[in-house]
């Protein structure tokens, strides 16, 4: 019979407010296999602790019980002091009468009664408890990162910096993200390329960084510290080393197809190069585009590249990797426009999304960084710009506010009109949200400076109008419909996480939350950190972000993974399944419920990877027999703790 | 007059969602009746039938088993099971001839204090019209 000590925490008058201790203390001294009970007024203060060590030493317990707050607060306390006695720290469990108890009810007779029961059943587990030994994993010192965007570039580069190997996957065929389409940044109207491109310069130059662009990743297996990976590198048909940049290829290439990088406003071809300063710098054959890898369908490209870097044979390539931690930045994108039927977006080509806007912004985009419409090479005068485009409109669109529009319609009606001088910028807001260093005194500027007209209301309906587009609006403040005859229309679309994101949550066994974004683990104390340990979030991926924000996030995540890879062997809570080969029956029922691949047949019984096995006990619940439990909360240890809860 | 019956209530709670918005009412001084002893368990999905039947076996007047919502699991998948499990231990209650007020499962998550709360008055208050629960007990 175990000898099991039980330690009732007063917590000033938080549990002895409402529960009479010295009673409880008494009861469980009754309790069987109890031999030491008694109540003190901070059980988690060094007096206290010291109180636990001295009875544990004294009484030769080999179990105590802490009847106190929740195990949340202080498990780790009474462990470790249960430890420094002598005692293995699975030989202490918490009592939680505080949270679930005195907190919650007034009637002390009522409280008491309750605590003793919940005493009592953590006495009846606690002398079922075995003493265990965490199990120790080894750690691949290398981490993944999963987008190429600033903050995958971000979190490579803080990693790489540290030391540690990365591989840095994008799956277009440059890195860059959507930074690298803006023309300038809000607050402070700096060049969004200058800023970026020596991030992206470094991170291909990185010794530590193992650039794969044009690949995705497939298949993920594997757990914290030891995670094994697939990923897939897409042929692009052109060799980087030989390729001179002399841009023959595109010459010839017959094919035009929408140029993602410009949104459609330009064309480029087959073979393509997505932007000038493109990282790795190097031609990529578009296959869906191409009319076909054979001489006989084409070859004009293969023909008159003289360095001969056009290797038509290219296959595809499986790389496997193994790491240790993985980044997930896998950004976001814009909400798909043709939702939006009523903005005329797509029918009118001078009816055009934010991203759009920077392109015809930007110096190095489709008009030289002149602002002109796409229908007609036109300056336009009179701009619209529409915030809340599908953000914020729970009945049919995304409920949620998309954070960085408010900001980036301001810098673009202040660009238009640092463009076009006698042009008039306005914009349709439902609020303005400019929380940020520097972001308030920046919408001031855009009114105060730039005149832009901030009309507080909703668009209804955009059409076209004897060559201008007719905007219909309501201006809630004065109650006025408004009507702008405007030759430009620019929608703040509302962000919605990357597509291909969910599937990729998928592979990785990271939650989304509802909006499709992925989930952290604590939306507070663990922002960066997915539910899968091992795994973190950095960027737009996780919620709307902007660019500082975002590299924060991306510095955060790489911070945390640190904490992985700077160790030599990663420690792993011992409770989780075990078998009773005795009754194994070999049904295989637990192992297709286990949400971690942990269980596995082997010659007809089931095994445990005790590495894999997070100790959840859905086997547990699954198995007809008992022969699959939790350690440390058996069947036969609830069973009584059922007991103990029930007054019996 | 008799003294009122008080059911004696089992709660399994999921260790990352149920049993941390129980926490959390407490935190908040929230207030309920004392009827219910909880049960934290890692996950609403380690809940075997036999446990409840185990409770009402051992004179349970009623049991809830409470976990993440659905898609929140922290076990990614867990309470999927639960929510089948469940549904089919409710039918075979029922079915056994159980008043199908005294088994309920609810979807508490951390940040919902307020609505464990709830579901413990309103579970009492279901459960003191119908006595105590003797179809299932050992020794009624
Ligand atoms: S952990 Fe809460 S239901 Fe699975």
């Amino acid at each position: 019979m175990k000898r099991t000590g039980v330690f009732i925490c007063r917590c000033g008058i938080n549990i002895a407010g409402t529960v009479d201790v010295e009673k409880v203390a008494k009861e469980l001294y009754k309790h069987t296999g109890v031999v030491h009970s008694e109540d003190y007024i901070y059980m988690c203060s060094d007096p206290g602790q010291n109180l636990i060590v001295e009875a544990i030493k004294e009484k030769k317990l080999d179990s105590v019980i802490i009847a106190c707050c929740s195990p949340t607060l202080h498990e780790t306390t009474f462990r470790n002091a249960a430890k420094s006695a002598g005692l293995n720290p699975f030989q202490c469990e918490i009592a939680n009468i505080r949270e679930q108890c005195s907190w919650v009810h007034k009637d002390m007779e009522k409280a008491t009664e309750k605590s003793i029961k919940i005493t009592r059943s953590a006495v009846e587990r606690v002398r079922r408890n075995e003493s265990l030994e965490p199990i120790s994993i080894p750690v691949t010192r290398k981490a993944l990162v999963i987008g190429g965007g600033i903050s995958g570039i971000q979190s490579a580069l803080d990693l790489a910096n540290s030391g540690f190997e990365v591989i840095l996957v994008e799956r277009s065929p440059s890195i860059g993200g959507h930074m690298i389409q803006l023309s300038e940044t809000f607050p402070t109207l700096d060049c969004s390329q200058c800023i970026l491109t020596p991030k992206m310069v470094e991170a291909s130059k990185h010794p530590k960084i193992n650039l794969m662009t044009y690949s995705e990743v497939q298949e993920i297996s594997g757990y914290v510290g030891n995670f094994k990976v697939k990923i897939l590198k897409k042929p692009t048909y052109v060799d980087p080393d030989k390729c001179t940049l002399c841009d023959e290829c595109t010459r010839v290439c017959p094919v035009v197809v929408p140029n993602e990088f410009d949104i459609g406003l330009t064309g480029r071809r087959a073979i393509y190069i997505p932007f000038p300063q493109s990282i790795p710098a190097t031609y990529t054959l578009d296959i869906k585009a191409c009319p076909g890898l054979l001489p006989i369908a084409c070859g004009k490209c293969e023909d008159v590249c003289e360095p001969n870097a056009i290797d038509f044979d290219m296959k595809p390539e499986i790389i496997e990797e193994e790491v240790g931690t993985i980044i997930a930045a896998t950004g976001y994108d814009l909400y798909e426009k043709e939702l939006m039927s009523e903005y005329g977006y797509g029918k009118y080509p001078d009816v055009l999304d934010g991203l759009q806007f920077e392109r015809l912004c930007s110096a190095s985009g489709p008009t030289m960084g002149k602002i002109l419409r796409p229908s007609d090479h036109k300056e336009p005068k009179e701009v619209v710009f529409v915030q809340c485009v599908g953000s914020r409109d729970p009945e049919l669109h995304c409920a949620y506010c998309s954070k960085i529009c408010c900001m980036y319609t301001a810098k673009h009606a202040m660009l238009f009109k640092h463009h076009v001088h006698d042009g008039q910028a306005y914009i349709f807001y439902i609020d303005i949200r400019s929380g940020g260093k520097g972001y308030e005194e920046f919408v001031q500027r855009a009114v105060e400076e730039d005149g832009v007209l901030y009309l507080r209301g909703k668009v209804s309906k955009i059409f076209g109008d004897k060559g201008k587009l007719k905007v219909w609006g309501v201006d809630t403040l004065s109650g006025k419909d408004i009507e702008i005859d405007a030759d430009m229309v620019v929608l703040a679309m509302a962000t919605r996480p990357s597509k291909g994101a969910e599937e990729l949550a998928k592979k990785l066994k990271i939650a989304i939350d509802k909006d499709g974004f992925l989930s952290e683990a604590h939306p507070k104390l663990r922002p960066v950190e997915s539910v899968t340990s091992g795994m973190f979030l950095a960027g737009a991926a996780q919620a709307p972000k902007d660019i500082p924000e975002a590299v924060a996030q991306a510095s955060g995540a790489a911070a945390k993974a640190i904490t992985i890879l700077s160790q030599e062997r990663l420690y792993h809570a011992p409770t989780v399944a075990m078998v009773n080969v005795n009754l194994c029956t070999g049904c295989e029922m637990c192992v297709h419920v286990c949400p971690y691949d942990a269980l596995s047949l082997k010659d007809g019984k089931v095994e445990v990877n005790e590495v894999l096995c997070e100790g959840c006990g859905t086997c547990s619940a699954t198995c007809l027999r008992a022969a699959i439990q939790i350690k440390n909360l058996t069947p036969l240890q609830v069973h009584e703790m059922i007991k103990a809860c029930l007054g019996g | 007059m008799a003294e009122e019956f008080e059911p004696k209530i089992v709660a399994f709670l999921c260790k990352w969602c149920s049993s941390a918005g129980s926490d959390l009412a407490g935190v908040t001084r929230m207030e309920y009746p004392s009827n219910v002893v909880p049960i934290t368990v890692m996950c609403s999905g380690s809940v075997s039938p036999l446990y409840i039947f185990s409770a009402f076996n051992k004179g349970a007047d009623g049991v809830l088993v409470s976990g993440c919502h659905p898609g929140d699991c922290h076990y990614i998948k867990g309470n999927f099971y639960t929510r089948r499990r469940i549904t089919m231990v409710k039918k075979l209650l029922e079915y056994i001839g159980l008043e199908p007020q005294r088994f309920q499962m609810s979807w508490v998550s951390a940040a919902e204090g307020t609505k464990y709360t709830q579901i413990i008055k309103d579970f009492v208050k279901e459960l003191k019209p119908l006595g105590p629960q003797t179809k299932l007990r050992r020794n009624p």
